[in-house]
């Protein structure tokens, strides 16, 4: 505000600023403007882009469909994963930081290469014969290959920014190993676990491919409920793009929270960006 | 790793035998709860996708997978001409979707390293695309390439080009595919391009300008060599998840308009998962995993910067 104004900091560059956003908006931006359109609206060639909104589409998913049900069912896995994942692979982030680990994260990292399908198959056979389709317990054991790879990377990055020093000191008070990782190491990390944890809750909210499978119609998650929305309402795009619209939107928000660290969380921690 | 708790004086409180333990091993015990869910999630299914794909199965509980060796493989390559389209597919849209979001990446970031207000609400919105949850991505492009209705036809109509068909035209539909996983992550190639650019050294610069170098011999002899190992790395990752993209494809066209976006993950999840011959499709995995390994390995070389 008082300061000098900076090189390069002109009218081009907020113009060029815009130009580059908005074709990357667009796509969502009509998406959210479609879902306050009527079926005639959205039909109609050229597009509309002045109109009066309406929330019919809104109403209509809602009482259509069990859409409450399946918010919740997403809710519930994705909490689940994120909860077993964050339970299981603070411990391992944090004795792999300290104690230099890293082949044991080498080896999750190639096993995360493998394509998605190749752990479904297997799965989908197993949890079949135990009667198990269709229900939370499969679903959540199916997004923690998503969700504890990643806790692993990005947590590790987190632990090794806590200084070895203050675990060393904690150790000489005569602190255990145990509570030193609970007491020390832990609270210093507690903004990595918040965005980790959100981030996993958005990786496991947006699965699509294993849900497709292992969710039957008592535990549809949102993707799927969009998807099979998708096959019967062609071209119903009001009520298609509300639903795209009520899926997307909490990820949206979310992730505004976190944007400092989604990139080291897309890139298992490989980049920082 | 354990001279750690030999130099140190026992702590006072470890009387019980589990503390004990846990003092004695701690990367044993800090590691094993992650190790060992890791490999019953993932390394079992690993496993047991290479032993099926030795076999032919059709998922049935009346008869055992039956042992025939390496003619899943045999199959794959000399008979299966789905298989050969798929392969193809696959690497051309994993080419193609790559070279596209590397290069319009790079030429992003290197237009929006200057200094300006809102870099935060920036990098926010830019964000969007790739947390975006993908079946709603997948849907609001097919409603916008909708061949008669849609805002695509009408905006490149603006320019005079057009109408297309996008996704149902066979020739089309990989480059409009390729087009939407573009769209959803160019921004990550920016905002990692970024990042590498903030961390350049500026004396190269500084001579470069006293020798009289234009911009343009600045970017190709300094700031390109300096940023490629940054770009290596946006490379490898994205060609990894190409090779493996599933939503949007799935969802958009499910391999078609016939098999003209039919690629390697989508036909082995028809194989597998919709004519449940487990066995070929665990082999067609295998040859999938194969690909995706050999990028990876060349990925870790990249990472410890020994490449």
């Amino acid at each position: 505000m008082h300061g000098r104004r900076r090189p390069g900091e002109g009218l081009g560059t907020y113009l060029l600023l815009i130009l580059i956003l908005l074709p990357f908006l667009f796509p969502l931006g009509w998406m959210f403007l479609s879902s306050f359109k009527t079926q005639v609206e959205n039909t109609a060639y050229p597009p509309v882009w002045v109109f009066t909104p309406t929330l019919q589409n809104y109403r209509e998913v809602f009482i259509k469909n069990p859409f409450f049900q399946f918010t919740l069912n997403s809710m519930i896995v994705a909490a689940g994963s994120t909860g077993l994942a964050l339970i299981l692979g603070l411990p391992g982030a944090y004795a792999v930081a300290r104690f230099k680990q890293s082949g044991i994260a080498l080896a999750i990292l190639t096993a995360r290469m493998a394509p998605g399908i190749s752990y479904l198959i297997p799965w989908f056979i197993l949890f079949t014969k135990l009667k198990l389709i269709d229900t939370y317990t499969a679903l959540i054991l199916t997004h923690l290959i998503v969700a504890l790879p990643l806790v692993l990377w990005v947590m590790i990055g987190f632990f090794e920014d806590v200084p070895g020093e203050m675990i060393e000191a904690a150790r000489i008070d005569g602190c255990s190993n145990f509570s030193a990782f609970l007491r020390v190491a832990l609270p210093l990390v507690k903004p990595g676990i918040v965005a980790t944890a959100i981030l996993s809750f958005i990786f496991s909210w947006n699965n699509f491919l294993f849900s497709l499978i292992i969710a039957g119609f008592k535990t549809r998650t949102l993707p799927i409920a969009v998807y099979n929305f998708l096959s019967y309402e062609e071209i119903n795009w009001g009520g298609l793009t509300a639903a795209a619209t009520i899926i997307t939107l909490p990820v949206l928000i979310l992730s505004l929270f976190i944007q400092k660290h989604i990139v080291r969380g897309l890139t298992l921690g490989a980049l920082k960006g | 790793m354990t001279t750690n708790s030999r130099s140190l004086p026992p702590p006072a409180r470890s009387s019980s035998g589990w503390a004990l333990f846990i003092e004695r091993h701690p990367v044993l015990v800090f590691t094993s709860p992650a190790t060992v869910v890791v490999f019953i999630l993932m390394v079992f299914p690993v496993f047991y996708t290479v032993y099926m794909s030795l076999h032919s199965w059709f998922a049935s509980s009346v008869t055992a997978p039956e042992f025939i060796g390496l003619a899943n493989f045999k199959r794959a390559f000399t008979q299966d001409e789905r298989f050969r389209n798929a392969v193809w597919l696959t690497l051309y849209f994993t080419v193609l979707a790559t070279a596209m979001q590397v290069v319009l990446g790079v030429a992003l970031a290197l237009l929006l390293n200057r200094p300006f207000r809102g870099k935060g609400f920036f990098r926010s919105i830019f964000l969007l695309p790739m947390v975006a949850t993908p079946v709603a991505i997948a849907l609001v492009w097919m409603m916008m390439y909708n061949p008669t209705l849609g805002v695509m036809n009408y905006l490149v109509g603006l320019v005079g080009l057009g109408p297309f068909k996008w996704v149902s035209d066979v020739r089309l539909v990989i480059p409009a595919l390729a087009v939407v996983d573009t769209w959803e992550w160019t921004p990550l190639i920016t905002l990692i391009t970024l990042a590498g650019l903030a961390t350049l050294p500026l004396e190269p610069y500084e001579s470069a300008l006293i020798d009289g170098a234009t911009p343009a011999q600045m970017f190709w002899r300094i700031t390109l060599p300096l940023l490629r190992p940054t770009i290596m790395v946006a490379l490898l990752f994205r060609s990894i998840d190409c090779l493996k993209t599933f939503d949007i494809i799935y969802v958009m066209t499910a391999g078609g308009p016939g098999f003209a976006s039919e690629t390697l993950n989508v036909y082995t999840f028809q194989v597998g998962l919709f004519y449940f011959h487990i066995g070929y499709a665990c082999s067609l995995l295998v040859i999938l995993f194969a690909l995706v390994l050999g990028v990876s390995l060349v990925l870790i070389k990249v990472r410890r910067g020994s490449w």
